[in-house]
């Protein structure tokens, strides 16, 4: 195959600031559970990560823990997350999303095509690029299934959770555990939420003016940050395709110096220089946006999601609860099975206050961690961004001088 | 004025004024750019090889009999073997000379009398012969620099006369000289499409082996719709480029067709061109330049030079057809960014407006802001993109064809030598089947033909040597000519990247005390 199974070690992973510092401040700060992922192994379409736990915490039996995990794992963590009731009231970190080769494969495929119309050192260079992208993709991936992780190791609650301490220790497959509990769930609560937008802005009347606040807040967001997304994506790719023809250009110009035996040549080949020094700034200047922006308002618009499923389950707890004052009055009205009626609708007002409570809390802690997450975003690419076309704006004045002097 | 794509062509100061317009030719602004000019200025000012005559004559006009000149390193023998230092720029000039009236209309071919030309002094007054001047090795270094004379051209503000059938598209074509041929230093005339296209059916074929006469409409024709802006943009830069080559290459300069263009108050409607003007025609002499080569006579000749540089020639055609094709890329992609950017600008904007925290929503409208700055920028890369570097490489593809048809020319010549020298052959093998055959009636008419085909093979002869020797000097001036403009417009593109870059500075440098300011 064209790319064997690589092993990605941190260090090459890292030289661009972590995503997990980012998106998400603040995550790894408790040294009592500290989870990170340093390394990948790649292999055809499955990516086995390896999840290294270090923790003081007396549930666990070894203070450290190496297991190898796979994308499913990780969506089954987050499943079983979403269906335990005692989680209700809370904003459930986002799943991260499927690791995604399409573009990169695609890429190899029409490289191996069309090698035979290139000369060795266009393949060579195009085989370079479509690895540096390869390895983006996986960085990126990397790096949104660690936060996860790191978001349920943060959390006073989800820390504690029994399956997610299963997920770090457990040092066999997690595949038939997983079968097993697909097969309980069945999913039909992902169904359900599908349809959840649709209960919220119908809903019940809210009482209470943060919920009323937050609901029309979030449902708004929500699609203009899906939007966003979308149109950020649609930018950075445009971006990196001028990165890529100012490649070819280079190219180009090399091919042409090749032929050239005179004094121009010497011209020709310092132009193709710079063409391909400006594309490696290009490549960059989209990368950063890309990393800084887009993949913030990614990150976003799934945990806008999270939230407005928090937002949901209360909508149906209070559904729940205004059923129950119905059912308490045709009970009485009937005069039978009152007690129970009576139980029935004190436990739902538990629950949909409870939620109330915690769903409070969670919302505004939420509010802040955005507001921190976009400042720091939007500082970081700015003055990467900068620092890119400084970059470029000296070796232009560089590259113009030398050729204005011959 | 018209054709406003937001692309201005780069305006002169005084419009009214002729006399005082001064053509800039400065290319791109410096830092303490506003925000808000429109565009860049690429025009660029062609600057021809400057004319030094060794002795004024007294009019002035240094295009008199009693002018001045003798050439004196001419080599007719050497084939065109000229080192590049040696090399005058002029005799060319000699060889591509117009011996017609210059107020007829037809055309003549030129491989007449040439150099010796210049030794006669037997010359009809209506004939205008170049100044064939000597030169110093001072001289020619000042001429390389450029700074003794100058010729600047801009072809600007496009204009739609008349409506309806008969409406047509005026251009400024404006010049700027210190040459003394010219009646001022500053001046502008009205030119109409078919004007241009007129001045390139006098002159194309009085100059058949000069390479930058070429009329390379060929991306304006068909599809493209001429009354968008872009389109009129296209064709007035295209036309400057067609006018800027011209001046460029000294034996077109002095034809005074080119002169009259220039200057001429009111040229006379070129009424055959009219009906022609249509993209049937565009097409015909378009073909030319993008003729396959289909001669494959190889001609005997000690030197392998003319088919080493053919073949050279070629490969580089197909060479540059690619650059091309990457730089026609780049440009599609940077007008996707540019629509992108706009688009993701309006949703940043609305993400903005729904923004809960004040100072965020602030930041994110700064953000649109940014990237609706940033699509402008792109906006006039794209432009440079495409004008300073696709279109001249388009332009070169196609002038490369155009020296292939000079190749292709002097095999014809050959051909004829060939041909000639093989009737004369037959004609002596006649001669001696008559002797043998013992008829003397018949002998005097043979005798006149080999007479007659000798002189035609020796006139042959003649002709292939001085159109090798031109072709040659030719296709070393266009190489030096090519060099050059394409050092010109690299450098020119590269600062117009320049310039963007250092904008992105700046609108960046703006939004981050904006980002900062979250809270």
């Amino acid at each position: 195959s064209f790319f064997p199974p690589k092993l990605f070690k941190r260090q090459t992973l890292c030289d661009m600031i972590p995503l997990v510092h980012s998106v998400s401040v603040d995550l790894n700060n408790d040294a009592s559970l500290v989870i990170d992922i340093p390394d990948a192994l790649c292999e055809r379409d499955k990516v086995k990560f390896t999840v290294h736990t270090k923790t003081t915490l007396s549930s666990f039996q070894k203070p450290e823990y190496s297991v190898q995990r796979q994308h499913e794992d990780f969506i089954w963590l987050h499943d079983t997350i979403v269906e335990t009731e005692e989680y209700a009231g809370l904003i459930i970190p986002p799943a991260p999303p499927k690791p995604d080769f399409e573009g990169p494969r695609e890429k190899m495929h029409k490289l191996g095509e069309g090698e035979s119309s290139m000369t060795k050192e266009e393949y060579a260079k195009m085989k370079q690029e479509l690895e540096a992208e390869y390895l983006a993709v996986f960085k990126k991936t990397v790096q949104v299934h660690e936060v996860f992780l790191q978001r349920l190791s943060s959390h006073p609650m989800f820390r504690k959770d029994r399956n997610f301490q299963i997920f770090l220790e457990y040092d066999q497959d997690l595949t038939v555990r997983r079968k097993n509990a697909k097969e309980m769930f069945g999913g039909f609560f992902k169904n359900m939420v599908k349809s959840a937008d649709e209960v919220l802005i119908s809903g019940v009347k809210e009482v209470d003016e943060f919920f009323e606040q937050e609901k029309n807040f979030l449902l708004d967001y929500s699609s203009k940050i899906k939007d966003a997304t979308a149109k950020a994506e649609k930018m950075t790719r445009s971006h990196k395709n001028v990165a890529d023809d100012y490649n070819h250009i280079s190219g180009a110009l090399n091919n042409i110096a090749a032929d050239n035996n005179t004094a121009f040549k010497k011209h020709l080949e310092k132009c193709a220089e710079v063409f391909e020094k400006l594309r490696k700034v290009e490549d960059r200047m989209a990368s950063d946006q890309e990393l800084k922006l887009t993949e913030l308002l990614r990150y976003y618009t799934r945990d806008i999601q999270a939230a407005k499923d928090l937002l949901y389950r209360r909508a149906r707890a209070l559904a729940d609860y205004e059923n129950s004052n119905k059912a308490l009055d045709k009970a009485r009205l009937k005069g039978k099975d009152v007690a129970q009626a009576e139980e029935n609708q004190k436990q739902c007002l538990q629950k949909f206050d409870k939620l109330s409570e915690s769903g409070k809390k969670e919302l505004t802690s939420f509010k802040a961690r955005r507001v921190v997450a976009f400042r720091k975003n939007l500082i970081e690419m700015t003055e990467l961004e900068i620092k890119h076309a400084k970059n470029s704006v000296s070796l232009l004045q560089g590259s113009i001088e030398v050729l204005k002097s011959n | 004025m018209s054709g406003g794509c937001g692309r201005n062509p780069p305006p002169f100061p005084d419009d009214e004024d002729q006399e005082r317009a001064e053509l800039d030719t400065q290319v791109l602004d410096s830092d303490e750019d506003d925000e808000d000019d429109e565009g860049e200025d690429i025009f660029t000012g062609a600057r021809s090889k400057a004319i030094t005559p060794t002795s004024a004559p007294d009019e002035g006009d240094i295009f008199s009999e009693e002018g001045s000149y003798v050439r004196s390193d001419v080599h007719h023998t050497t084939n065109g073997l000229h080192s590049d230092e040696e090399l005058d720029l002029f005799t060319e000039a000699t060889v591509e000379l117009t011996l017609t009236n210059t107020t007829s209309q037809g055309r003549r071919e030129i491989i007449g009398p040439t150099v010796s030309a210049c030794n006669t002094t037997h010359v009809p007054n209506s004939i205008l012969k170049p100044s064939i001047v000597t030169k110093t090795m001072e001289e020619l270094k000042e001429e390389e620099s450029g700074d003794q004379f100058e010729l600047n051209i801009a072809v600007t503000n496009p204009e739609k006369i008349g409506d309806g059938m008969n409406a047509y598209m005026s251009y400024k074509v404006s010049t700027q000289t210190t040459l003394p041929m010219f009646l001022n230093k500053t001046f502008s005339v009205r030119r109409r499409f078919s004007d241009f296209l007129g001045l390139y059916e006098k002159i194309s074929a009085k100059h058949s082996l000069v390479v930058g006469k070429e009329f390379l409409m060929l991306t304006l024709v068909g599809k493209e719709d001429s009354s968008s802006a872009e389109f009129v943009e296209k064709r007035r830069a295209a036309l400057e480029r067609y006018l800027q080559r011209v001046v460029a290459h000294p034996s077109l300069l002095q034809d005074p067709d080119v002169r009259e263009f220039l200057e001429r108050d009111e040229l006379p409607r070129a009424v055959n061109t009219q009906a022609l003007s249509g993209p049937g025609l565009l097409k015909m002499i378009n073909r030319v330049s993008d003729a396959v080569n289909k001669m494959t006579i190889k001609i005997n000749e000690s030197d392998n030079w003319f088919e080493s540089k053919l073949q050279e020639v070629e490969n580089e055609e197909q060479l540059l057809r690619r650059l091309h094709a990457a730089v026609d890329s780049l440009v599609n992609h940077r007008k996707e960014l540019c629509s992108n950017t706009v688009v993701f600008s309006k949703s940043v904007a609305m993400l903005g407006s729904v923004e809960e925290n004040s100072a965020l929503s602030r930041a994110l409208s700064q953000l649109a802001e940014v990237e609706d700055k940033m699509e402008q920028l792109h906006q006039q890369q794209a432009f440079s993109d495409f004008f300073i570097l696709a279109e001249l490489l388009a332009d070169y593809v196609r002038l490369l064809g155009a020296v292939r048809c000079c190749f292709e020319q002097r095999m014809k010549v050959w051909q004829r030598l060939q041909e000639a020298q093989s009737t004369l052959q037959k004609k002596r093998e006649a001669e001696a089947k008559l002797l043998w055959a013992n008829k003397p009636e018949k002998l005097q008419q043979a005798k006149d033909d080999i007479n007659e085909w000798e002189s035609k093979v020796s006139q042959y002869e003649r002709d292939f040597e001085r159109v090798t020797c031109t072709v040659r000097k030719e296709v070393l001036r266009f190489e030096k000519e090519k060099a050059r403009d394409f050092k010109q417009h690299i450098v020119k593109y590269l600062e117009s990247l320049l310039h963007t870059q250092h904008r992105l500075v700046k609108c960046w440098e703006a939004f981050l005390p904006e980002a900062k300011a979250i809270a």
